[in-house]
């Protein structure tokens, strides 16, 4: 994450080894330094970090410590395949390996020639706030909440038209993962008969949207409009949702197991390096191409008949349908576009973290804070409650840790619901 | 195939722990939502009260059992009741059932948490707090009881629940018929009449809630004790639908209700668990249908089938009685 590389203190290792090169010696070597928060401003090096060099069948070649200027190297007997090990205790106080797995690393080397080996340094933990760190963590805030914006719509629209609050729109969201992931993967036919297919994630994105939309026009056709039509309570209706959101999530565990997935295009990529944060074109992407979409989804709610209609339903639904609104075609048409969209919504943050049975149930919880916060049923509510959960989510990891940082998020809700029960865009009434 | 493991599965899931731990959080759900009208999708969280109560009173604070059984049975389930209904009690239904299920993941979160391993242990959570209970049980451990379904501590377990689903069906029934009880009936079919004759619905509300919870929380501590462990995984969301098919299934507002419910749970789910099983082991079922470990997914599958099937078609349960109570009503 782009997160990691400002905040975090890089081990750095040069592509020239450190000190004089023997032609006929065998080098491994490197450098260890903190990267500095500020591009501009020097790295500092760190010194007496230990890195023992064995062989494959474990017998230690020996160990080298970083001098003052965080440089080691270790001249090997011959060429062939060894272990680098960096000894995390002689690490300073608060500056970790950047995953604590990969202290151990294999590396190959031809006889008479220099290597370097990568270990890369984690967070630094402990408090070290400058603005720098702050503007990171809010454009990686926008990020996560323009993902929940694009996916917390639909959720938003579909209670505002029919009063259901759909916990199954987290599984839309998996649904939507999923797909992209087995079409960029397998291709269209490939899931089925096997064999490779593969489409190209773009390509697949679109296809997903289309499958998505039409998931949740046949979701809300099979179901939801059989309940309405019989009549049933909007507690019943909840009930229902609940158990198809258990039932469709244990399906997609059924069928892909628990392990997490990438995607295959655009995993690893270079972070670009600006001023005050860095970035990957995958996450400058998503950004441009949420704000495209958020702004379409916000003309047509404006400008459209179809639009209006939305909102003319969600904001009084008797009062739309004496005027002569079709309530169930709005209905249908929300169901089409809040299901493509959760899809969408589903790749990006596939893309972003990693495709699992479980990620859009835990997104779901999310959705619900920024929907709860922006007021339930407002379609503009739901994209600025949504931004607002996401850039505090990834800003609260200042103080809190990371791995509690959905915690903050569920926090907003309950204080929210205290203080202005209907939201942010929401119409005071009361609502108990 | 082997039938005989198979019934003595159902048996043990009609009468045995899982049926007590979640007769008794439905039994709580069943105040919240079949009395009370309050849609709570948080039981989890307050049976992990009752077991972390406990557990962190002996294991962390090294206080004795029983007091320890005093703070996970009334005090933390309360103060979770305060957290959980100041905020939502005066809003609309659904409003409730968002807060309980997002805290009850924030709390699944927070015990989990590295930072507060010294407080809850993080994911492996904590052991060895019920010794004094064990202590207590008349029954060897290396012996079977009852037909030979439960060996010994598991049956003092069992027996210990049975006993407090008699207190507290009794206890319920008690509650229900005396003046609160029709209160709180009142409160769910029409609030405003109910406030309109000067009663605080309000405070209704929150003794519903706490009051559910801690029946809820002895569930959970029962459910730690018998496991002799307090796990964060023990209690996500999906444990909260449990209770709620186990409720539907009985039928929402009869006394008796979760408890049927509970049992014809955990009997149909034991009973097709060990059918599948079986099938794949024998090789009915071929490994690139179903493997080993997806049979214990296939319940959960079966509880939102459930789920589904039970509240469009048949909201007020199996035994329910529509004019009194059903998931339809409002």
């Amino acid at each position: 994450m782009g997160t990691l590389v400002v905040l975090g203190a890089l081990l750095t290792l040069w592509t020239a080894p450190a000190g004089a090169q023997d032609d006929n010696e065998t080098v491994v070597g490197g450098t260890i330094r903190i990267r500095a928060a500020e591009p501009d401003k020097e790295n500092t090096p760190v010194e007496g970090v230990e890195i023992t060099i064995s062989t494959i069948d474990g017998t230690e070649v020996g160990t080298a410590v970083t001098d003052e200027t965080g440089a080691w190297r270790l001249v090997l007997p011959d060429g062939g395949e060894y272990i680098a090990e960096l000894d995390q205790s002689t690490l300073p106080e608060g500056v970790p390996l950047r995953d604590p797995e990969r202290a151990t690393l294999d590396f190959n080397i031809n006889a008479g020639s220099s290597r370097n080996v990568l270990f890369p340094l984690g967070e630094i933990v402990g408090p070290e706030s400058d603005t720098i760190q702050i503007v990171q963590l809010t454009i990686d805030g926008i990020k996560l909440g323009m993902i929940i914006a694009m996916s917390a719509i639909g959720l938003s629209l579909i209670y505002g038209t029919t009063g259901l609050v759909n916990f199954a729109h987290g599984e839309m969201v998996t649904f939507g993962a999923m797909t992209a992931y087995i079409l960029s993967q397998y291709g269209l036919l490939g899931g089925l008969i096997g064999g490779d297919f593969a489409i190209q994630l773009i390509i697949a994105g679109l296809l997903t949207f289309v499958l998505a939309a039409v998931a949740g026009g046949l979701f809300n056709e099979l179901v939801w409009k059989r309940l309405r039509k019989r009549g049933a309570s909007l507690i019943s209706m909840l009930v229902v949702s609940i158990g198809f959101s258990i039932m469709f999530r244990y399906i997609m565990l059924f069928q892909f197991g628990g392990r997490v997935r990438r995607y295959r295009d655009y995993q690893i990529q270079d972070t670009i390096d600006l001023k005050y944060f860095s970035i990957t074109p995958k996450d400058i992407f998503i950004i441009v191409f949420s704000t495209i979409i958020l702004i379409g989804v916000g003309l047509a709610l404006q400008r459209t008949r179809i639009g209006k209609a939305m909102r003319a339903v969600a904001d009084n639904r008797d009062l739309a349908e004496s005027s002569g609104i079709d309530v169930e075609k709005v209905i249908r048409t929300v169901w089409i576009a809040g299901g493509g969209l959760a899809g969408i919504g589903g790749v990006l943050f596939g893309l972003t973290e990693t495709v699992g049975w479980e990620m859009g149930f835990r997104l779901l919880l999310l959705m619900f804070a920024g929907v709860t916060l922006g007021g339930l049923g407002t379609a503009y509510g739901a994209l600025l409650g949504s931004l607002v959960v996401g850039v505090f989510i990834q800003t609260s990891t200042l103080f809190i840790p990371t791995d509690m940082k959905n915690v903050g998020a569920l926090l907003i809700l309950a204080v929210i619901l205290l203080i202005r029960p209907q939201g942010l865009l929401g119409r005071a009434e009361r609502i108990g | 195939m082997d039938w005989g493991g198979i019934l003595d599965n159902t048996l043990r899931g009609l009468i045995g722990e899982q049926f007590i731990y979640f007769a008794l959080a439905a039994i709580g759900l069943n105040i919240h939502f079949g009395y009370a009208g309050l849609l709570n999708f948080g039981q989890a969280v307050f049976m992990a009260a009752g077991a972390y109560g406990l557990s962190i009173m002996v294991v962390t604070y090294d206080w004795s059992f029983w007091a320890g059984v005093g703070m996970g049975l009334i005090v933390f389930p309360a103060v979770l009741a305060l957290i959980l209904g100041v905020p939502t009690l005066r809003l609309r239904a659904d409003y409730l059932a968002i807060v309980t299920i997002a805290t009850a993941e924030m709390f699944r979160l927070i015990a989990r948490s590295p930072r507060y391993d010294w407080l809850t242990g993080s994911s492996d959570g904590h052991g060895g707090f019920a010794t004094r209970f064990y202590e207590l049980s008349p029954f060897d451990p290396g012996e079977r009881y009852f037909f030979g379904l439960f060996i010994g501590n598991q049956f003092f377990v069992v027996l210990v629940g049975w006993a407090a689903l008699v207190v507290v069906v009794t206890l319920v029934w008690a509650l229900i018929r005396s003046p609160w009880g029709r209160v709180l009936k009142a409160i769910r079919e029409d609030e405003d009449a109910a406030r309109s004759l000067g009663k605080n619905a309000y405070f209704y509300k929150m003794q519903a809630l706490m009051l559910g919870g801690m029946i809820g929380a002895l569930g959970g501590m029962l459910r730690a004790i018998g496991t002799q462990s307090a796990q964060p995984q023990n209690f996500i969301t999906d444990v909260t639908f449990f209770a709620w098919v186990a409720l539907i299934l009985g039928g929402a507002g009869k006394i008796m209700g979760p408890v049927v419910g509970a049992a014809l749970l955990y009997g149909l789910i034991n009973f097709t668990d060990g059918l599948l099983r079986q099938l794949v082991e024998e090789g009915f079922i071929s490994e690139s249908v179903m493997d080993g470990t997806q049979v214990g997914q296939v319940r959960f599958l079966l509880i939102g089938v459930g789920l589904v099937a039970l509240a469009a078609l048949r909201p007020q349960g199996l035994f329910g009685n529509k004019e009194e109570m059903a998931l339809d009503d409002r």
